[in-house]
């Protein structure tokens, strides 16, 4: 395990070796998005290896893995989130609908707008339910009108299920709702400006169980819609929501699949251990 | 395993009512009381401090808002040889009453009345206040008016108990007809040489126009410069150090800025002496470090959540700034600019090495034209010999603190007003 920390210096060695190269492809279903040999480094220190995989439309992709693992930092390189920190370094190669998202000619404004992300902590703006929706097809400039505008909201805030909780107190702010509304705010948030890929990061780590349960429930109807990816520390949400699992250790991708293949036959033996919880 | 056992064998109960824990709680109480005691005597030294201070400015301040005056009656109809009322009515309403003579007619009135010597009772300028009475109210011109007018400064000084000996004799004698009435010209006159004369109405509009100046230059200068430093640039040695010398602007002593300003703004740039614009472009170089770092650390209170999850829906940079980050930090950013303004407000030295200090007897029309200050007319009050000063330097103070007090109530007032919960 530890030989993967300290071999920084050579990345293709592990995409090489017989045993750590996973199965990369998703199997069925229109690719999303690809990566091949992606490498992130913060400083000197190398936090993803040579991790190479698909993500369908289709599916719901999720990562698992242990504390540290590197699946959010992978997350964030998907739409470039990474960008905002200065000593992160991303090399390898990552497309959207075949294009490199960090080509030069690729506009990470746009890129952010296409691929949204609900982070781990419900990040409500602090301004009305209705602003905290409308602020992004405002600044992409999606709607004409104020009535087109209404329409946005009210579709991302059904599309999130929150629209019968507040449409009487669009004008309340954000910041009131109680965790798991919140979260779903953000979720609407997202979708109001039409992406085509949603990241979510945790979204439920800082929610109670019913309120978890509502935002699995909001993933299974948003499936298909949108490609989802959901990194996330709970084997058992992974289980229900996702149809693919990727299992990262130590900044590595250790295997790809089917989820029910990877819960109940996984090919290799650290997955193994972490999902019948020897470690993790 | 074993030395865990091994402590469970050797552990003896604790025994919380023995003599020594007793003793150990009487100590940590009474060291308790002696720290509550020691903050509140702390409290209580610099409450005492304020209070003698206000005390004593007020006490002395609030007779400098006064002025002792003696009654003249005026014959109007013979002195003007039948002036009409709607002579002083209109364009040509000052114009005809200079022609008029006023300063003579109320020095011949005052000689019917107090003798030959009567002119030195009353102030100099005490013919200015029938004049202004005059424009008021036109009417008066028609009949036989008494007029309050301001004694001469040492009268008025004697009056209020602290004066030399022969203007007391001179208080014991008109004693039945001194009266104390409201000193208007302190509002609104300028700088003079007589103190029953002189105002802070010149000092006042200086410290406006200057303040003024200093606001448009260091706000944007110093929010665009915590911005771009927080949100912007780089970190790196480079910035490190501007970070270090923007804290070290910060501290350097106000009299250093007034050496700038005064090798830069005055002998570089040529710009006119005394006036409230270099005034103001002072103020602004010594006040944009205080924006700066207060401005930061505001941003810097921006939770980075709120930055995420803007530019996760794709806003840019400069939207996630201008959009988010600013109205958040913005009650912060005002609190400091305030607080710098505050400071600026106060400050003489730096104004004195561009002269400021400079005997300005009308108000300012322009941030060109000579000006003055609050604090530096405080300064050059505090400096004269006449004893009438001493008050009206104790009045300029309470107006200096009134406007300084305004200015944090505002302060304070914009924070509760914008913060916002997250």
């Amino acid at each position: 395990m530890t030989e993967l920390v300290d071999s920084t210096n050579s990345s293709e060695s592990y995409t090489m070796t017989e045993s750590a190269v996973p199965n990369i492809s998703a199997g069925d279903g229109p690719l999303k998005m690809t990566t091949r040999n992606v490498d992130v480094f913060y400083g000197d220190k190398q936090a993803i290896n040579g991790v190479s995989i698909d993500v369908t439309m289709d599916n719901v992709t999720a990562f698992i893995g242990p504390s540290g693992c590197g699946k959010s930092t992978f997350l964030r390189c998907l739409n470039r989130m990474n960008d905002t920190i200065p000593i992160a370094k991303v090399t390898g190669e990552i497309t959207l609908e075949g294009e490199d998202i960090y080509a030069a000619k690729m506009d990470v404004v746009q890129l952010r707008a296409r691929v949204g992300m609900v982070f781990q902590k419900p990040n409500p703006f602090p301004k009305s339910i209705y602003d905290n929706i409308a602020y992004g097809p405002r600044i992409h400039g999606l709607a004409t009108s104020k009535d087109e505008l209404d329409n946005i909201v009210e579709t991302s805030l059904q599309r999130a299920g929150l629209w019968r909780e507040v449409q009487d107190r669009l004008q309340d702010s954000g910041t009131a709702l109680s965790g798991g509304q919140q979260q779903r705010l953000c979720i609407a948030r997202a979708i109001a400006v039409d992406p085509e890929v949603i990241l979510m990061d945790e979204p439920c780590s800082a929610l109670d169980p019913i309120a978890t349960a509502k935002i699995e429930e909001l993933i299974h109807e948003l499936r298909g819609k949108y490609a989802i990816v959901i990194v996330t520390h709970n084997m058992q949400q992974a289980a229900r929501v996702s149809q693919r699992t990727a299992f990262f250790h130590l900044g590595t991708l250790v295997e790809y699949g089917v989820t029910s293949d990877i819960f109940t036959n996984p090919t290799q033996e650290k997955t193994r251990d972490y999902i019948t919880g020897r470690y993790g | 395993m074993n030395s865990a056992v091994a402590f469970a064998e050797e552990r003896n109960p604790t025994d919380w009512q023995s003599d020594a824990m007793q003793k150990r709680i009487r100590k940590r109480y009474a060291s308790e009381r002696r720290f509550k005691a020691l903050g509140l005597g702390a409290i209580v030294l610099s409450a005492g401090f304020l209070a003698f201070l206000l005390i004593v400015m007020v006490g002395n301040g609030l007779r400098g808002f006064t002025q002792t005056e003696l009654p003249v009656e005026i014959d109007f109809p013979a002195m003007t040889g039948g002036a009409s009322p709607s002579q002083f009515v209109g364009a040509n309403g000052s114009a005809n009453l200079r022609s008029l003579g006023v300063q003579d007619i109320v020095s011949t009135s005052v000689q019917i009345q107090y003798g030959e010597q009567g002119t030195e009772l009353f102030s100099a300028g005490s013919w200015q206040t029938v004049q202004a009475a005059i424009l008021d109210n036109p009417g008066i011109v028609e009949s036989r008016t008494t007029l309050y007018l301001p004694v001469g400064s040492e009268i008025d000084v004697a009056y209020k108990g602290d004066g030399n000996a022969s203007a007391e004799k001179t208080v014991e004698e008109l004693k039945d007809q001194l009266s104390t009435g409201f000193n208007s010209n302190f509002l609104f006159n300028s700088d003079a040489t007589d103190p029953m004369q002189v105002g802070i109405w010149g000092a006042l509009k200086g410290s406006l126009i200057t303040m003024f100046i200093t606001l448009i230059i260091a706000f944007p200068i110093g929010v665009f410069s915590a911005l771009y430093l927080e949100e912007y640039a780089p970190k790196n040695r480079f910035t490190d150090l501007i970070e270090v010398s923007i804290n070290n602007l910060a501290a350097v002593p106000s009299i250093i800025f007034g050496l700038l300003g005064l090798a830069v703004f005055l002998n570089l740039f040529g710009l006119p002496r005394s006036a409230a614009l270099v005034g103001g472009l002072t103020l602004a170089l010594m006040t944009m470090p205080v924006i700066v770092i207060s401005g930061r650390n505001a941003i810097k209170a921006v939770p980075p959540s709120i930055r995420e999850a803007a530019l996760g829906i794709g806003a840019s940079q400069m939207q996630v700034v201008f959009h988010h980050v600013l109205p958040l930090a913005l009650p912060g950013i005002l609190t400091g600019t305030i607080i710098g303004m505050a400071r600026a407000l106060g400050e003489t030295a730096p104004l004195l090495m561009i002269g400021m200090r400079a005997f300005i007897a009308t108000p300012p029309g322009g941030i060109v034209e000579p000006a003055t200050v609050l604090p530096v007319q405080i300064f050059l009050w505090s400096d004269e010999v006449n004893r009438g000063f001493v008050e009206k330097t104790s009045a300029a103070i309470i107006v200096l603190l009134l406007f300084l007090l305004t200015m944090n109530a505002l302060a304070i007032y914009l924070r509760n007003r914008f913060e916002t919960r997250w």
